[in-house]
């Protein structure tokens, strides 16, 4: 009959399946989104930046503990105050045979800055980059700019004779109407090779054995990537043998990772921190019952929605332990952060309740809270456990948690009037919290707070090279802001990764793996 | 019979713009894409210029006119997320969706028929009763519970399958076709089992009804009279009496299979145009999820007039009274 013989013939399949022989050393990983594309300067995302930099370098790189370190520049210094020395590492040559030297570094970084490359604001503050020999090159800036190597750690150094034989000297416009070689081509001087590159299905990187760092080298022949979407087949396909290393395991399912023999869960915060902000700038809150005035404006007001938030609890319950409780909006790994700065206010209801009867609303309020459910860890999660906490002080909360692609455009037409947000810091420094969060015409302050002082400080810390004075600065800002409260702080993310025992892969606080440094036993 | 074809084609066309029509509708609601194309960093002047660039700021009608003009002559845009030209991302994605539909259409339908009619033939046999029972899972379960239970049991437990991919695939002068390679078999048996329970279970519990009704009738009496063996009964004639309706829910299930696969593509990254389209709508990538719901309808349309083309073929009582007209 037709069933038998079907399952005879796939009883002949399985039965001729052989597994597939890998190389020696193939690392076989997997994460929830793919590389957007190849071209270095295309996409300022984490997932792309983190795949284009193990094929591509820039002239300053992140070591271990997000720390510049030298790359395809071997050393910079300040001449003066407008102009960067950098001298270039030599004998270094690209995947096709080119060598490296400053005319690449030229072409490179005028590309980043071009009109469609996504990097242009990064590097907004270089005016011009000058060619002193093969070997040296000076960077100068608009004015002065104290964390310019911070800036260049995302910034990839591509092959001028290669874009140009391959018309990719212009990033991928998104009005073309065809594809550029570079989204699917590579040419980069790093530790690995493109070998295949199929978009969302299968990626292959093959080690450079020219590559000028190659004895410290891991010992990794070959990086296979695949993207899998669905949280539980990921896990399942590192439980079975499929892969050697996911990147983002889902909290839930940490523990049965750790229990499973051959497998291991590193942690590590992430410089990544998640906050509510809060719409003080209106006269009335939309959302709210309360009219003629907004509840939010109050500086008691803020205080107790902050005091009212349980973050152990969170953290506990919602995070499983992997969080670590916030009391400014920026990591420890970012210049201007001290531990008496991320203490946070006591948890306490009784004294919240007590602040909001000061401030008039002895029957509190109620707001509108606009949360993502697809971007950050346990992002929906965390506001309603939120909810739940204000409402005890009686800060009646309507949550209304939607897709990324829905909640950041409330955000960038600033109608809302209570949102999360997560805020990496690139950079690692104070200075990008400020400037897109905390002054007056910040991208991404949607509260409507607008200080003149905190304006003033920020725009004076652009342009101060003195590091004490650079500091001090920073410091006076944080004070300003963790008085206003304008942002309440939630936590530090914290990143797990995945993978087999015997993988010897370190764990970066930027999400972004390194697999020169991986190491299979 | 051309006027027939003619008219169902013009109907064809007309359904398929009022879809495309009201998915633009739609799409003032799926979000901003520009977020997700550019870096935190980015300005708001930027986005705005971007915004403008790509029509985003224009009025419904005429974001429709460009779009439909644009079909027309074959270009469908570019993918905001891939920066790639949706047509070839399509093309690229079918091959992989229509062998999972056809395998699973395939299991069900084999299946679905053989099961409909030993049950049909021996309703009282035990077997028939636990079949029909176990028939009840394929039809509440949810496709991704199925899925990720076949995956832990089959990849997880025994490490016999793998959990996700297509496997190696050979290129076959543009279509990438996973039935040539040992791997590509068995990557596609979990999915295809997934994918196909559902319909399995409708067509055997339809066949099975048929079956039962036809069994009644008075020339299968006359057939058994006549000393007919009972294969010849069974399916040269009961069978073939049971199959229009059959072949209508086969059809119209091969259509949803094709436009919905998506989560059981999600479920084991299967690499097809569903997957793509839920991609698409978590980035709200506009020109995808606009190609893909045209592309929908036009593969639904289709089926539809095959399979009404289909009737003829089969029964022919249908034929005698199309020369009259409707």
């Amino acid at each position: 009959m037709k069933l038998t013989s079907l399952l005879g013939g796939a009883a002949v399949a399985l039965a001729l399946a052989v597994s597939p022989a890998y190389a020696k050393n193939t690392l076989r990983w997997a994460s929830q989104g793919d590389a957007l594309t190849l071209d270095p300067h295309a996409q300022n995302e984490s997932p792309t930046i983190a795949m284009n930099l193990n094929i591509m370098e820039p002239l300053v790189r992140s070591d271990r503990e997000l720390k510049p370190e030298p790359a395809l520049a071997t050393s910079w210094k300040v001449l003066e105050p407008t102009v960067w020395e950098f001298k270039l590492r030599e004998g270094v040559k690209f995947h096709d045979g080119d060598t490296f030297d400053a005319d690449d570094v030229i072409f490179s970084i005028k590309r980043a800055q071009s009109k469609n490359s996504d990097f242009k604001d990064q590097i907004g503050s270089i005016k011009e980059v000058k060619k002193i020999d093969d070997h040296t090159v000076h960077l100068i800036t608009t004015g002065p700019n104290p964390i310019l190597p911070n800036q260049l750690l995302t910034i990839a150094m591509m092959s001028k004779e290669w874009s140009e034989k391959h018309d990719v000297v212009e990033v991928q416009d998104y009005k073309n109407k065809q594809e550029t070689y570079a989204i699917r081509n590579t040419n980069g001087t790093g530790p690995f090779k493109l070998q295949l590159r199929e978009p969302d299905v299968r990626t292959i990187l093959v080690k450079n054995e020219d590559w000028w760092g190659v004895k410290n080298h891991g010992n990794v022949d070959e990086v296979v990537y695949t993207p899998i979407a669905n949280a539980a087949t990921r896990v399942a396909a590192l439980l079975s043998g499929e892969l050697e290393f996911v990147l983002d395991p889902p909290l839930q399912d940490l523990e049965r990772v750790k229990r499973t023999a051959g497998l291991k869960v590193l942690k590590t915060p992430q410089n990544r921190s998640i906050f509510f902000g809060l719409n003080v700038g209106a006269a009335e809150l939309g959302s709210s019952d309360v009219k003629g005035k907004n509840p939010l404006a109050d500086p008691k007001v803020r205080r107790a929605m902050y005091q009212a938030i349980d973050i152990k609890a969170i953290g506990q319950k919602v995070m499983r332990g992997d969080a670590e409780p916030a009391g400014i909006i920026a990591a420890p790994f970012v210049r201007g952060w001290t531990k008496e700065l991320d203490q946070r206010l006591p948890y306490d209801v009784d004294g919240a309740k007590k602040l909001l009867a000061e401030a008039g609303y002895p029957n509190g309020f109620t707001v509108k809270l606009d949360c993502p459910n697809d971007r950050y860890i346990n992002d929906e999660a965390i506001c309603q456990a939120a909810v739940g906490m204000l409402a005890r002080i009686g800060v009646k909360v309507n949550l209304d948690a939607q897709p990324k692609s829905l909640h950041f455009p409330k955000l960038a037409k600033r109608e809302t009037d209570m949102y999360m947000l997560g805020w990496g810091v690139t950079t690692l420094d104070s200075h990008y919290v400020f400037s897109f969060l905390a002054h007056t015409k910040g991208t991404w302050n949607a509260t409507g707070y607008s200080n003149p002082r905190v304006d003033e400080l920020t725009e004076a810390m652009e342009i101060e090279i003195d590091p004490e004075k650079r500091d001090a600065m920073i410091a006076e800002v944080w004070k300003i802001l963790k008085e206003d409260n304008v942002y309440l702080p939630l936590h530090h993310q914290v990143i797990s990764w995945a993978m087999r025992e015997n993988v010897d892969l370190p764990i970066i606080a930027n999400d972004q793996p390194q697999f020169r440094y991986a190491v299979m036993k | 019979m051309l006027a027939f074809v003619i008219r169902r084609f013009i109907q064809a066309v007309v359904v398929v713009l009022v879809v495309a029509f009201l998915s633009f509708l739609l799409f003032n609601f799926v979000g901003d894409p520009v977020n997700n194309m550019v870096g935190q960093d980015a300005s708001i002047a930027d986005r705005e210029e971007m915004r403008e660039a790509l029509g985003l700021n224009d009025p419904l009608i005429v974001r429709f006119a460009h779009y439909v003009l644009n079909a027309v002559q074959g270009d469908f845009g570019m993918s905001l997320r891939l920066q790639r030209r949706v047509g070839t991302l399509i093309v690229e994605r079918m091959p992989a969706t229509l062998e999972l539909v056809a395998a699973s259409a395939v299991l069900a339908l084999t299946i679905g028929i053989g099961l409909g009619v030993f049950t049909g033939i021996k309703r009282s046999h035990w077997l028939s009763r636990v079949i029909l029972t176990v028939s009840l899972i394929g039809v509440s379960l949810p496709t991704f519970v199925i899925g990720i239970c076949l995956i832990y049991v089959f990849s997880v437990l025994l490490g016999w399958l793998p959990s996700f991919g297509r496997g190696e695939t050979v290129n076959i002068g543009g279509w990438s076709t996973g039935f040539l390679t040992a791997s590509g078999w068995q990557a596609i048996i979990m999915p295809a089992i997934t994918l196909s329970l559902f319909q399995m279970t409708l067509i055997l519990r339809l066949v099975r009804t048929e079956m039962l009704e036809v069994m009644r009738t008075d020339f299968i009496k006359f057939a058994r009279a006549r000393g007919l063996s009972n294969r010849a009964i069974n399916f040269g004639h009961a069978l073939r009496n049971t199959l229009v309706p059959v072949i209508t829910i086969a059809g119209l299930n091969i259509g949803s299979l094709i436009a919905f696969s998506i989560i059981t593509e999600t479920v084991f990254q299967w690499p097809g145009m569903g997957f793509l389209f839920i991609q698409a709508v978590q980035f709200a990538d506009i020109p995808v999820m606009a190609a893909y719901l045209s592309l929908v309808a036009v593969v639904f349309v289709t089926i539809n007039m095959i399979v009404d083309l289909a009737y003829y073929a089969i029964d022919p009582r249908l034929r005698a009274t199309v020369g009259r007209g409707r």
